[in-house]
């Protein structure tokens, strides 16, 4: 397949995103529900660091309190993900894609780079807007974009949402359902936000769940060395394990792509 | 070999079912073929093989020489219209056009161009949502002449649709294959087939039943029957069959004498001395004829007629024996609502 056929599938499944108004909604409501309880959760910090001491707590936990809000402002941009799939099962869609584009390796590709830049521009937003709301709302607390842990998070948070919507669309092509794929994914996500991952009896298998390893780089499953909290990876070993999921998702849709009937 | 499709020993099982059973056949340009068959004989899944939308599990169908998973940029050489829903409710007929369009390469302009030729552009920026079924359909057809393609295939376009636009996609499609395209169309709709196709291929139970030109099948399978009202049905029969008369005797008691008429009837009667309360002409439909050939029949005769059309006939007279009373009808306006796949469970299951 040529490069011009290539890049011709790939403004195609654009076409599509902007298309339709239930995405570019869901994408926009994904960035202000990362920037906007980031504001709202810096505030609540930097209240609770001024009735607590005078000095200035640890970096990581102001890491903790910028980022948090993106394991809310997650979810509309998985959902987005799932439906940017899902959509073209629910609709009969997929079969117009197909008469288009009937390379299933070929459309399969050009959709989830369409699904991946689409997160990833989105992520290159709101992470930063998101890094600025939280800094506002620390007030005195808040960190420069240089201080130590800040330029990796930030880079990681884009990232990881990225590669978090790489999963889900991989695993709704698996499904082949949106109602499906969100069933799996919300309460797998909310796992996370939640700390259930955190239970010693279950810990040992959750710390390698996506969201759980990818979050790492935010600071957002806890101090590193903490018994209850920290895990046996570093950062970007996280996001490795994430990117392991992201592909392992991806290879399983395409596989169901090509083995089923239309 | 260009504009050809051409299908080749083309099969398609779901489990033990068997949807389509080695077609094979081929389709040229400069003609409307029409593809006939009832619901659940085949037809949508031998169009979504030919466009490489399910895997056939054996033979192939080729379009130009090639699958149609090797052409380039596909939406140049094939336009389809398959069932109506295809197309996202929450996008705008533009940009599901545009979207396609992009994908082969073929300029924005067309878009545009296109939804003029279906009479479409005023509602262009509306979202599919609040189409009409007919709106939808054209719609559809506005997707398939997208990239002006040489060859359409076309699934039961006319479904739906009201009288006005039955005949807006009859002349259309008569049109595209007067400039020398090659048009497919199926339908499970004699009548509809006999007005807009030049040549038929009939299909029953994902078998060939049929690939002539529409004019030899009115031909050979609108005939009609004689039908006699007597106290004896028995000792007419013989008398009838003595005369080497194809004779059966109908649920009412009646009976009817095929490849014959009123008057040899009467003479034979008179000749054997029987006693003859009613006998006159009956002329069955063409939508009959279609019906006894694909088997769906309420009332044939186990009749030789069509066999030089038929490559499977064997089953045709079979399947009519076990459903002489008629009641066949309803059953057969429940499954076209369900659709083509519960129609092919139903065939499958009698198969």
């Amino acid at each position: 397949m040529s490069v011009v056929a290539a890049r011709a599938v790939l403004a195609a499944e654009w076409v599509k995103i902007r298309t339709l108004r239930s995405t570019v909604s869901i994408l926009l409501l994904g960035a202000a529900l990362s920037a906007g309880p980031g504001y709202l959760l810096g505030l609540s910090f930097s209240g609770n660091f001024a009735g607590m001491s005078r000095e200035r707590p640890d970096s990581p936990d102001l890491l903790f309190a910028t980022f948090y809000s993106l394991t809310i402002g997650q979810l509309p941009l998985v959902t987005f993900a799932v439906l940017a799939v899902g959509g073209e099962y629910a609709s009969g869609t997929i079969r117009a894609s197909l008469t288009a584009v009937p390379r299933r390796g070929a459309f399969y590709g050009g959709k989830m780079l369409a699904v991946a830049l689409t997160a990833l521009g989105v992520a290159a937003v709101a992470v930063p807007a998101t890094f600025f709301a939280a800094q506002a709302g620390l007030g005195p607390y808040g960190m420069s974009l240089d201080a130590a842990g800040v330029p990796q998070a930030i880079l990681g948070s884009c990232l990881y949402l990225t590669l978090i919507c790489v999963f889900a669309a991989g695993v709704t092509a698996m499904l082949r359902s949106s109602t499906f794929s969100l069933g799996i994914l919300l309460p797998l996500l909310f796992l996370g936000s939640q700390g259930l991952g955190n239970i010693p009896q279950v810990k040992a298998v959750t710390q390698y769940l996506p969201d759980q390893a990818g979050m790492v780089i935010m600071h957002l499953t806890g101090p590193s060395g903490d018994p209850n909290f920290g895990r046996p990876y570093g950062p970007w070993a996280g996001m490795g394990i994430v990117t392991l999921w992201a592909a392992a998702a991806l290879v399983g849709g395409y596989l169901t792509l090509r083995r089923r009937d239309a | 070999m260009g504009r050809v499709i051409d299908i080749q020993n083309l099969s398609k099982r779901y489990g033990d079912t068997v949807a389509v059973d080695g077609l094979s056949f081929t389709v040229r340009p400069g003609r409307v073929t029409g593809f006939l068959g009832p619901n659940g004989a085949g037809k949508s899944t031998t169009m979504r093989m030919a466009l490489g939308l399910d895997h056939p599990t054996g033979g192939r169908a080729l379009i130009d020489g090639r699958r149609y998973r090797e052409l380039a940029d596909p939406l140049r050489r094939v336009g389809a219209v398959l069932e109506a829903g295809e197309v996202h409710p929450g996008r705008s007929a533009y940009g599901h056009l545009l979207w396609m369009a992009r994908s082969n390469r073929i300029p924005a302009s067309r878009v545009r161009e296109v939804l003029e030729l279906v009479g479409l552009e005023k509602v262009a920026r509306r979202r599919v949502r609040g189409f009409s079924l007919g709106m939808t359909q054209r719609l559809g057809i506005a997707a398939a002449l997208l990239g002006d393609p040489p060859v359409l295939l076309l699934d039961e376009p006319v479904n739906g649709l009201d009288p006005e636009g039955v005949r807006w996609i009859r002349n259309l499609m008569r049109g595209l294959a007067a400039e020398g395209r090659t048009v497919f169309v199926s339908s499970h709709l004699m009548g509809e087939m006999a007005l807009t196709a030049d040549h038929l291929v009939v299909i029953g139970r994902g078998r060939l039943l049929a690939d002539t030109s529409t004019r030899e099948f009115i031909e050979a399978n609108s005939h009609s029957r004689v039908r006699i009202r007597t106290p004896e049905p028995e000792r007419m029969r013989r008398a009838l069959a003595a005369a080497g008369v194809r004779v059966r005797q109908a649920a009412d008691g009646t009976l009817e004498a095929y490849g014959t008429e009123a008057a040899r009837v009467g003479d034979l009667a008179a000749a054997s001395g029987l006693a003859v309360h009613g006998i006159g002409m009956e002329t069955a439909s063409l939508e009959e004829a279609f019906m006894r050939l694909t088997g769906e029949g309420t009332a044939a005769p186990d009749s030789g007629d069509g066999a030089d059309h038929r490559a499977t006939g064997s089953d045709t007279g079979d399947g009519a024996d076990h459903r002489a009373t008629g009641s066949d009808t309803g059953d057969r306006a429940d499954h076209r609502a369900a659709g083509p796949r519960s129609g092919e469970r139903r065939a499958g299951r009698r198969g």
